[in-house]
């Protein structure tokens, strides 16, 4: 009965490879489109934009050449540092913040230490697209993927804000209207800055919606989510850096880099802490593997199947955290029982036993510190779609019915891996629809398991 | 973020009662507070710029405690941010020394204290006043007020960090006073810590209020937010971190109840277990990292017992040999559940082999002396220590000095002589609060100690050693 687990390990290393996205358990965004073959049509189109825009600059510096060269090599450096101190932050999101700020910076500035500059769009596309690629070398001669997703986005959102800038500041336009000293200046530079920052997080929604089949919208929320704080951090720095510059000289970048590398280090810490304690909490879902109560890795395939399901659904980030959780520790009640139920399957138990199962695991779940909403869900699961009367239950969270869903499904289906067992164990959730799971959940299911490979 | 650390130490020796010679330490202080600026001269300050920035640091300092409360979900935990030093020390460069201390004034009286409440925001006020003003005639004395005019790069940043270390030197100075009057700590272990916890962020700190003071006079309070809001956004990181970290230490927790749900005998145990493995620890001089590793390690040493059959820790007799074998498994069964935690490191092989013995007839591998992980002999020596001493059913606890008796007996063949040293200086040094006895626990017979030695060398099924050891003799006298 007894078949081999899909260790956590897999599960949590495949979604660092990935890159970013996904965050919850597993990444079967990427794998799917790695399975199709080819990238999907938005995130070409934003490469062609990306590729276009570097090509067209550099012909238009082969044609009209490269001016002071030493400013070019300071901010090139700044970039390329940022670059190597690439860092994940919470949700799988790998960073440069500080290549970002430094980036941007570049495309606005205006003087250095009193003197006017004369640079072009073309040269800080180009002198930042170049100290990124070096930047990225000693990641890629580790074994790591390049991250071609942030170049593209990091290379058309600085051409827009340097397009918002240079062409104006280098014709005289924004001195005659005096926008070119004091804090007119430095409102004109937070602009260009914000559009920058609304482009890149609308760029990553493209990219992130288009890999993992979200819908825009609901992509682009997610990415406002996460990207707000940092990206604020990361506008102010840039801004902060390029007015600085026209004050002190090229001091201005290591020094003004400071107060970043500190928000980046907390973020790092931040990150670390999330992802030991989603590691402990699958410790503790595997205690009941280790007692005996349920099959090996049961805890792993329901949140692995949950957190797609999830996903279909498009449940935002948070949900998805709160899902994975509770599908990890789902189970978690059982250890109070002084006997194991056989096999561990509760889908086969009656409704009053899987009732008190999911309340002795809400009370351990509420003693760990996770949030709250996670041992409602867990208290909440043992509830049928529908009332034997025909009514609804509304406040059941759909999280509680998603984990139902999938943990039927993998009781049921757990001693088969094939595509022909799991067709049949679909057809059954579906003749219960009526009662016990709820039809959108199912179908949502079925999905998934289309586009798992066989 | 370790600028926390020095945030939170101006809180006054935070809700401790500060006794009558920190109240007299602390009037000194404010008294000192009052003169030094009169004597040193507000000089030609804009009253302007003070306002501004004194109006920046109440705003910034609330905007903190917002952020730590918002993510202690409205409950004041240990909110430790209670100061702003990066405006100071802008205020630091930018003004002459008595205007500089006015500035944190406004957001120390404004803060909230524990009582005395008028003492403390005083002390506050005061302690960062002296501060500010030292670090602004540093900067002075030491010409960083006409390089920051003149724009001298780099030569502005020597004042500038001379300046931040000056803010350190007296803030860590004064704060560690009121701890040594207050609570009548170590001097040196208060200084020394103080200074080196806080000398880094406070250097980082002066260069960020160097940024402030270039970017004032052209562009004044607009880049002056710039500046400060990455620091805003890492302190929200903060918040969250400690959220986090907190909400972790609680699932932890959680793993370890999940065991005392099954077995009785073991409430508290793992915690005590963990504090006398930290105690050792400290006696060994471990570095810090490896203590928070090991104070975890203890508190999940026996997570495997999960695994064993609940009738079988429950059981009120001698063991088969079947039943034997299932508690010998909880090590293998604890190091299989924390493999997947990544920071535990060392500590897995802790849990793995804390049933090892000296002599290679422990379990589950055999292994003798020195193959033995350190960790695994200290909880070893932690785990019998907290059994012999704590009241079980089938016995009532020991005195503590008969335990250590037992475990210098023991010393060579079952424990490292080592880690039983560690032991005992440790506890004669803090003293051992074992287990509070519950009612139930005055029926427990009293029964001499003498740890039983396994019937057979390692691997064989031996019966238990160590504390388990300990339960078997113990139980079979008990009948």
């Amino acid at each position: 009965m007894r078949r081999p687990a899909v260790p956590m390990q897999q599960a949590v290393s495949t979604r660092g490879r990935s890159g970013r996205r996904s965050g919850g358990a597993g990444a079967p965004a990427t794998v799917d489109a790695a399975r199709v073959g080819r990238l999907p049509r938005r995130v070409v189109a934003v490469y062609a934009a990306a590729v276009l825009l570097v090509l067209a600059s550099g012909v238009w510096l082969a044609v009209y050449g490269f001016v002071e060269a030493w400013i070019a090599l300071g901010f090139g450096t700044l970039v390329a540092v940022g670059e190597l101190l690439r860092t994940t932050l919470p949700g799988d999101r790998v960073q440069a913040p500080l290549g970002a700020a430094a980036a941007l910076a570049y495309a606005l500035l205006g003087a250095l230490a009193g003197e006017r500059t004369h640079h072009g769009v073309a040269q800080v596309v180009v002198v930042t697209t170049g100290a990124a690629m070096v930047g990225m070398v000693p990641r890629v001669a580790r074994g790591r993927q390049p991250c071609w997703d942030s170049v593209a986005r990091r290379v058309l959102s600085v051409g827009v804000a340097a397009l918002l800038f240079q062409p104006f500041y280098n014709r005289g336009v924004l001195l005659r209207y005096g926008l070119e000293h004091g804090p007119a200046n430095g409102a004109y530079l937070a602009l260009c800055a914000g559009v920058a920052a609304l482009t890149d997080m609308g760029l990553a929604a493209l990219l992130a919606g288009s890999h993992s089949g979200a819908r825009f919208a609901h992509a682009l929320r997610d990415e406002c989510c996460a990207l707000l704080r940092i990206g604020s951090a990361i506008v102010a720095t840039g801004v902060v850096i390029a007015i600085a510059a026209g004050e002190i000289g090229l001091w201005a970048l290591p020094l003004f880099s400071v107060p970043l590398l500190l928000t980046q280090a907390g973020f790092r810490r931040y990150a670390a802490i999330r992802a030991t304690q989603r590691q402990t909490i699958a410790s503790l879902a595997r205690a009941t593997e280790v007692a005996g109560y349920t099959l090996p890795g049961h805890a792993q395939r329901v949140t692995l199947l949950a957190c797609r399901v999830g996903r279909e659904l498009a449940l935002t980030e948070g949900e998805l955290l709160l899902l994975e959780y509770a599908a990890l520790m789902h189970d978690i009640g059982q250890l109070s029982l002084v006997d194991p139920i056989p096999g561990g399957a509760t889908a086969l138990l009656s409704r009053a036993e899987q009732r008190r199962i999911g309340q002795l695991g809400s009370e351990v779940i509420r003693r760990t510190g996770v949030p709250p909403e996670v041992a409602e869900i867990v208290a909440r699961l043992a509830e049928p779609y529908r009332r034997p009367d025909g009514t609804r239950d509304g406040d059941v969270p759909l999280a509680a019915r998603i984990v139902r869903v999938a943990n039927a499904f993998d009781d049921l289906a757990c001693d088969d891996p094939g595509p022909a067992r799991r067709e049949e164990v679909l057809v059954q959730l579906r003749e219960e629809t009526a009662q016990e799971y709820e039809p959108r959940v199912v179908e949502a299911l079925a999905r998934v398991c289309q586009r798992m490979p066989g | 973020m370790a600028d926390a650390e020095i945030a939170g130490s101006t809180a006054g020796g935070g809700g401790e009662p500060l006794g009558l010679v920190g109240r007299c330490y602390a009037v000194a202080v404010i008294t000192a507070a009052l003169v030094c600026p009169l004597e040193l001269g507000v000089g030609g300050s804009p009253w302007s710029q003070v306002l501004v920035l004194a109006a920046l640091y109440v705003a910034c300092e609330w905007l903190v405690r917002r952020q730590a409360l918002s993510a202690a979900g409205g409950v004041e935990t240990q909110t430790r941010w209670t100061a702003f030093f990066p405006v100071l020390l802008a205020a630091a460069t930018l003004l002459r020394p008595g205007a500089a201390a006015l500035v944190p004034v406004l957001g120390a009286v404004l803060a909230p204290a524990e009582p005395p409440r008028a003492l403390r925001r005083a002390w506050n006020a005061a302690q960062l006043a002296l501060a500010a003003c030292a670090a602004a005639e540093v900067f002075d004395a030491t010409g960083g007020s006409s390089e920051l005019t003149r724009r001298q790069f780099p030569e502005v940043l020597g004042p500038t960090l001379l300046a931040a270390l000056a803010f350190c030197v007296v803030t860590a100075l004064l704060v560690g006073g009121i701890r040594v009057a207050a609570e009548r700590a170590d001097p040196y272990t208060v200084w020394r810590g103080a200074l080196l916890r806080s000398l880094l962020p406070c250097l980082g700190y002066g260069l960020i209020g160097l940024m402030m003071a270039v970017l004032w006079s052209s562009y004044g309070g607009l880049a002056a937010v710039l500046v400060l809001l990455p620091l805003t956004v890492s302190s929200w990181v903060y918040a969250q971190f400690q959220q986090e970290e907190a909400a972790h230490q609680a699932t932890v927790s959680a793993l370890v109840q999940a065991v005392e749900i099954k077995d009785e005998y073991t409430r508290g145990h793992s915690e005590r277990v963990s504090r006398a493995s930290v105690l050792m620890a400290r006696e060994l001089r471990m570095a810090e990292e490896r203590v928070a590793s090991l104070r975890v390690a203890g508190i999940l040493h026996d997570i495997g017992k999960l695994g064993v059959p609940t009738r079988v820790l429950r059981k009120n007799g001698p063991l088969t040999d079947d039943e034997h074998e299932a508690v010998q498994l909880h090590p293998t069964f604890g190091h299989e559940m924390v493999r997947g935690i990544g920071f535990l490191g060392e500590a897995r092989e802790g849990i793995l082999h804390h049933h090892e013995r000296m002599d290679g007839r422990g379990y589950p591998t055999g292994l003798a002396g020195e193959e033995i992980p350190e960790f695994a002999r200290v909880i070893a020596v932690a785990d019998a220590f907290d059994s012999m001493t704590s009241t079980r059913s089938y016995r009532r606890g020991r005195p503590v000095t008969e335990a250590v008796v037992e475990l210098e007996r023991c010393a060579g063949s079952q424990f490292d002589p080592v880690m039983v040293e560690a032991l005992v200086r440790a506890v004669r040094r803090h003293g051992w609060q074992p287990a509070a006895p519950t009612a139930a626990d005055e029926d427990a017979p009293d029964v001499p100690l003498g740890i039983r030695e396994p019937r057979r060398p390692a691997g064989a099924g031996a019966s238990g050693a160590g504390a388990a050891g300990v339960k078997n003799a113990a139980t079979r006298v008990a009948r």
